[in-house]
């Protein structure tokens, strides 16, 4: 540990912990950022949903985008796992099937950046109450 | 390296921890690992969420699901359905008692709607044991801001303008107190925390203190640049372990960091902490007793003035603050003073940590804008009273306070409001009583506590009170006069008048309050011999409905004092001069042949 003489070596630690700290100051306040949940149940995690989660945590951070990336259970699209929902501030939640991290970084580039629609968008087949 | 998606955040304030928090912690930990999640979720240990009437808590980000009553054997139902599937645990979601639908974050619980945390802004959000994640939060930067922008003048003009008072129940403007202290002359002063937090039913400070100790390290550090003390000492009670563990962990970070000790920031000023114990006696609250207390003389007040920003400990100038009192300040310099000003009523600015506690469905630490009204803390917040009772009273301000009724109930909370309808705001205790409390012998109970906690020094305190406290039991036992009620009231006056210190200049609160609120209640129990609450056992008589009664014996063979005679298949009596009253025939009548008069 290191002694702490300006503002900026404040900074530097604030910044090294952001991370994690972040995850929970978003928690506070989700519409306001980027929510995307991910399915997480069995077919989900079988077709790869765990690294698909990771690979977004990840690059979103990259990429400078304000995001709260959640884990949920089955969405019902078991024939287009791995599947994730991804609401904009402000917006409707949009559904995205067969997700690979290729497929995950078009909509984090396309979708998420500009609000471009693009293919692989699943009917929103039921409401939530 | 897989990144951290989830945080488990485990509530380790006292609360929860005597409810095997830890052990939670850790079987979330064990199962973590197990599964190989523990590179993808982290357990937090925290401070106090403020739900403690459902604890041990354990709130999950980023999706925020909010579980209570958590127990270790849950752990792997946590990890297996919500960490590893994405699925809530429905059955240990907080289920809210007038939807009767289940609510699965903090966000939409009634109980934290009406909450501005700001005092408590990192309680149940840091790790208090970690300074990398108070700094993450603004921490330390407040402290920063002021040595290197600021002059001590413009710092003490900052809290000025903020309004805020002193939260240790006095209500002194704070940056009042800041400018005498930093005017006087002296080659030492000393900067000191009150963490004597001594009102029954209250824990404010402690749950500060566990759930975020930097803030108040911080806050003393900025006054010690504002008046000019190196110094700073925290007398805390030693009854409450954890949080002068953390505390101390605490200063030991903030040391290695440079953030305590010699030329802070690089600027040359010099300021450390030590800790100062205390063995828990109430008269201690008192900042003159606080202060002979920690110099190892007898914990009794002395006359004020000169008042501790002038002549306090070893004699040098010393500025006393109230353990939430300091927490609100970094939190000033980093926001402005408009936007703590525009929070709170016109004269008290900011929000109040309340202990909620008594008959009410949430008992917890919640803090409130000023200028709430008590029904939307006890019934909204608190979510009304347990058992669908009658709502008779609350008591603010501890021993020192009084008891407020319905027609209270849509009173603005702050300092002057509550002082005009005959409490105060205190330290924070909120006591809420249903109709089974018996309003004498709530004032008998607090009489009782002043009794044994009045140091002894004047005499109108040390006597005084134990005659106020005679005259209570005398009613209690149904031996009460008239001529006692006018006594009680003339005695009161005249305690709190010539008392020396605030202990004594208080202390018949809660019975004057009573007397104004609840006279009907004092004179049944003088004239009628009654109490209603039942609580009052001398006033109460068990007899036996002759008609109802078959003879069964099942009350006589209850009976432990044998009070009770009859034939076989003949109706029974109680002989009254030999009955304890403990209800025990009642409880065993199957007839209903018992009646409590």
């Amino acid at each position: 540990m290191s002694q702490i003489k300006s503002l900026d070596d404040l900074k530097k630690i604030k910044e090294a912990v952001q991370q994690k700290i972040q995850l929970r100051e978003k928690s506070l306040d989700p519409e306001k950022v980027v929510q995307i949940k991910v399915g997480m149940a069995t077919s989900g995690i079988a077709s790869g949903a765990r690294e698909v989660m990771a690979f977004l945590i990840e690059e979103l951070e990259k990429r400078n985008i304000e995001a709260v990336v959640t884990q949920v259970g089955d969405m019902g699209y078991c024939y287009a796992e791995p599947t994730i929902e991804v609401t904009l501030p402000g917006k409707e939640p949009v559904v995205f099937g067969n997700v690979d991290t290729k497929k995950a970084d078009e909509i984090i580039e396309k979708y998420i950046k500009n609000g471009e629609l693009i293919d692989g968008i699943l009917p929103a087949n039921y409401h939530t109450i | 390296m897989t990144q951290i998606k989830m945080h488990l955040l485990v509530c380790g304030g006292t609360g929860c921890r005597s409810s095997h928090s830890e052990l939670v912690a850790k079987a979330l930990n064990e199962s973590l690992a197990n599964h190989g999640l523990d590179a993808e979720a982290k357990v937090v240990s925290t401070g106090c969420f403020g739900f403690c009437e459902k604890g041990p808590i354990v709130k999950v980000v980023p999706d925020n699901t909010f579980y209570v009553q958590v127990n270790p054997d849950d752990a792997e139902e946590i990890v297996k359905e919500h960490v590893l599937k994405g699925r809530k645990v429905q059955r240990l979601l907080y289920l809210d008692p007038e939807k009767e639908k289940t609510v699965s974050d903090d966000r939409h619980m009634t109980f934290y709607k009406k909450q501005i945390r700001i005092a408590l802004r990192n309680c149940g959000f840091i790790d208090p044991e970690n300074i990398d994640e108070y700094i993450a939060r603004d921490g330390y930067s407040a402290l920063a801001k002021c040595l290197t922008e600021f002059t001590p003048q413009q710092v003490i003009d900052i809290i000025k303008k903020s309004g805020l008072r002193g939260r240790g129940g006095g209500g002194f403007p704070t940056g009042l107190k800041w400018e005498i202290t930093s005017r006087v002359q002296a080659d030492q002063k000393y900067v000191i925390c009150n963490a004597d937090e001594g009102d029954p039913g209250a824990f404010m400070d402690r749950s500060i203190l566990e759930g975020d100790p930097h803030s108040v390290i911080e806050a003393m550090a900025i006054n010690g640049y504002c008046t000019g003390a190196s110094k700073g000492l925290v007398y805390i009670r030693a009854e409450y372990p954890l949080a002068i563990k953390r505390l101390q962990i605490a200063i030991d970070q903030a040391r290695k960091y440079g953030l305590l000790g010699e030329n802070i920031f690089g600027t040359g000023f010099n300021f450390d902490i030590e800790l100062r114990y205390g063995a828990g006696a109430f008269v201690c609250g008192e900042e003159t007793a606080l202060i002979h207390s920690m110099e190892g003389k007898r914990g009794e007040p002395t006359f004020k003035p000169p008042f501790p920003s002038e002549h306090g400990y070893l004699g040098k100038p010393s500025n006393v603050n109230n353990v939430e009192t300091y927490a609100n300040v970094p939190v000033i310099i980093l926001k402005g003073p408009e936007w703590f000003a525009s929070i709170g009523t016109e004269k008290s600015k900011g929000t109040k940590v309340f202990a909620l506690a008594g008959k009410v469905n949430n008992v917890g630490l919640i803090e409130v804008p000023m200028g709430i009204t008590l029904r939307e803390v006890i019934f909204e917040i608190g979510g009304g009273i347990k058992g669908g009772k009658e709502f008779k009273a609350v008591q603010t301000g501890g021993p020192s306070g009084g008891c407020l009724t319905a027609r209270h109930l849509d009173t603005p909370i702050d300092y002057d409001n509550l002082l005009a309808a005959g409490s105060m705001m205190g330290s924070g205790g909120m006591i809420v009583m249903d109709e089974d409390d018996c309003m004498v012998s709530i004032a008998k109970f607090y009489l009782e506590f002043t009794v044994e906690e009045s140091c002894g020094k004047c005499s109108p305190c040390r006597i005084g009170n134990k005659r106020l406290h005679e005259i209570l039991e005398k009613i209690c036992k149904g031996e009460g006069t008239m001529e006692d009620l006018e006594k009680l009231k003339n005695l009161s006056q005249v305690i709190k008048d010539t008392s020396l210190c605030g202990l004594g200049q208080t202390s018949p609160n809660p019975v004057l309050s009573t007397l104004e609120n609840f006279w009907d209640e004092y004179v049944e129990h003088v004239v009628d011999k009654k109490c209603r609450a039942g609580v009052c056992k001398s006033l109460m008589k068990y007899t036996i409905d002759q008609e109802a009664c078959v003879g069964c014996t099942a009350c006589a063979r209850a009976c432990p004092v044998n009070a009770i005679s009859g034939e076989r298949k003949q109706p029974h009596t109680i002989n009254q001069s030999i009955c304890i009253k403990c209800g025990a025939c009642m409880e065993k009548c199957k007839f209903n042949a018992v009646l409590l008069q």
